[in-house]
């Protein structure tokens, strides 16, 4: 019968086991982001494109590589699938390009900082994801 | 209660209770919305009020865990806490943090990643408040008569807890490092060391309500944090399944999150067991019946709901999906909310003197609440799977989707209502119980 200090013990190996697999998988993840990820074609105003992202909390109703609150659409492939010009136009009057539809903040922004949207997204779409979105089952 | 200084718990417990109502008021102005009543758009849109809601369950979470510790760490210790000012000098600026975090969101004074809105500014001053608590309790903790096995796995949880906080405070470019270390303090915190938080609050609540050897419990204890650490560090894998980390993960995160549901399994056999050893004896009923609620719903909740979309080849299909909003309102509910509940229920009576507990109000909003975040739980499945049926699966526009699914938000929406009817009771009763004593005791033994 397991014993209290045996059950101690367990509890103490184990954290201290799997903490250090953890760690050593986290150093490995940190190496390779920067391949997976491209990371060289992270411009500035790519990374200005992800302070305005976060500045309006866009996740707080899109998600992006799966991540965020459901309400609206996923933004990985935006780009890809969309294209510049409807996001731009997302950008500047939601309304203009649904009628009636679900509402999003009306941002009207400027042309500087549709930019950085844009080029974020642009290297959003191309990070390996792990093929992630999968296609629908009729379209594999 | 046996010393002064816990009197501190019943004004953390008061703050986490006008935060749970405001909490719910959100969910209610997203769950309009979902159904496209939108009327409240221009000044609140949806991602304010997502951000209020989520970050007003963190903070009413964290200061139902605070009163808990206040609580449990002098009885544990068999001391008076050693700083009670410096406690309420904590609680008034966790009230100024919250208040001026949730004003800033509606002016959009936030950051923008899901759990830690708060702005960097005031996550300065949030670490100062946690590294005063820590210190309040932790200097108790050493200065005691004695050491329990209870009051220590619950001090590890929460100096954890304000441990990793602090990766979440990094700043980062790459939207992928940014995630990578913001699952750092979301995943390690509520599958992980809150889990540790929760452990020790439940073990203190059944030691006392069940009257089984502390020897035995928290030997239990043990086996189930260990149980937590063992699958729960490396479970975080299915957070980084499809964010730009490598495919490993999909492999370990697989593996280790379908082994998270065994932690909770332990914790549901061993709160049941020991209810059921113990004879239930102790004349508050509801506390016990609390505390099994707390520990069969995050069974569900939290194991069995993370277990149906954990696994890579389905979870392709479900993340990012209203599955996750399933899982994530009754995980949370069954192994945080209720925990806190069943906590409040068991100590109010001895921080107010009044043996106002087993009321047919308190019934009541035992079982409104958990049937009505039951039927939450069922109506956010359907949605769900709808939409990975018809969204993921056959390829159909994201917002045709959301107008196909709306019926079941309407059902949300009423169930939504039992749930806060029950909240609203729970409510009602803590006020009616007033304000705590000064008056030291046992009021279960009188």
């Amino acid at each position: 019968m397991l014993s209290k200090n045996g059950a101690k013990y367990f509890f103490l190996i184990g954290t201290v086991f799997f903490g250090a697999i953890f760690l050593s998988l986290s150093y490995d993840t940190l190496v390779q982001i920067p391949k997976q990820t491209k990371e060289q074609n992270m411009t500035p105003l790519v990374v200005k494109g992800k302070l305005l992202f976060d500045r309006h909390n866009c996740m707080g109703c899109h998600t992006i590589m799966g991540e965020g609150a459901y309400y609206a659409p996923d933004l990985t492939k935006v780009y890809e699938t969309k294209g510049e010009d409807w996001i731009r136009n997302m950008l500047i009057d939601p309304e203009m390009v649904y009628p009636g539809a679900r509402k999003m903040v009306k941002y009207d922004m400027n042309e500087a900082d549709q930019d950085a949207m844009v080029a974020f997204l642009k290297w959003i779409s191309e990070v390996d994801t792990n093929n992630w979105p999968p296609k629908p089952v009729n379209q594999e | 209660m046996k010393f002064k200084s816990q009197k501190l718990a019943y004004y953390f417990f008061a703050f986490a209770m006008l935060l749970l109502f405001l909490q719910i008021t959100y969910g209610f102005i997203m769950g309009f919305a979902r159904i496209g009543m939108e009327g409240l758009h221009e000044w609140i849109p949806f991602n304010v009020a997502r951000a209020t809601h989520t970050n007003l369950l963190v903070v009413w979470l964290l200061a139902g865990f605070m009163g808990a510790a206040y609580y449990i760490i002098p009885d544990e210790t068999d001391r008076e806490l050693e700083w009670p000012w410096l406690g309420y000098v904590q609680l008034i600026s966790l009230v100024v943090v919250s208040v001026t975090a949730v004003i800033g969101f509606h002016f959009n004074w936030w950051e923008g990643r899901k759990f830690l809105e708060i702005p960097r500014e005031l996550d300065y001053l949030v670490v100062v408040n946690v590294l005063a608590f820590i210190a309040n309790i932790g200097v108790t903790l050493l200065k005691g008569k004695q050491r329990t096995t209870t009051a220590g796995i619950l001090f590890f949880g929460l100096l954890a807890a304000a441990l990793f906080y602090l990766p979440g405070m990094i700043h980062f470019d790459n939207q992928t490092t940014d995630s990578f270390f913001r699952w750092w303090v979301v995943h390690l915190w509520v599958e992980g060391v809150w889990e540790l938080i929760m452990g020790g609050i439940l073990s203190f609540l059944l030691i006392k309500l069940t009257g089984i050897d502390r020897e035995v419990i928290e030997k239990w204890l043990y086996v189930i944090v260990g149980l937590t650490f063992l699958s729960g560090i490396l479970g975080i894998g299915h957070h980084y399944y499809y964010i730009g980390t490598p495919n490993y993960w999909l492999a370990v995160g697989g593996f280790f999150s379908a082994l998270e549901p065994l932690a909770f399994l332990g914790m549901a056999i061993f709160a049941v067991t020991m209810a059921k050893r113990g004879g239930r004896k102790h004349p508050n009923a509801l506390a016990l019946n609390w505390s099994i609620a707390c520990a069969l719903l995050s069974f569900v909740g939290a194991g069995l709901l993370g277990f149906a979309h954990t696994l890579p080849m389905w979870n392709k299909w479900t993340h990012g999906t209203l599955v996750t909003g399933m899982h994530g309102h009754l995980a949370f509910w069954g192994a945080y909310a209720a925990l806190i509940l069943a906590f409040i229920t068991y100590a109010l009576p001895q921080l107010t003197g009044r043996k106002l507990y087993n009321s047919k109000m308190a019934s009541f909003a035992f079982w409104a609440s958990n049937i009505g975040m039951c039927l939450m739980t069922v109506a956010f499945g359907i949605a769900g799977i709808i939409q990975v049926v018809l969204e993921r699966r056959m390829g159909m526009d994201f917002l045709t989707v959301q107008t196909e699914i709306e019926p079941h938000f309407i059902g949300l929406l009423l169930a939504a209502t039992l749930f806060a009817s029950g909240i609203l009771a729970y409510i009602y009763v803590f006020i009616k119980a007033g304000l705590p004593t000064d008056r030291l005791g046992e009021v279960y033994d009188e």
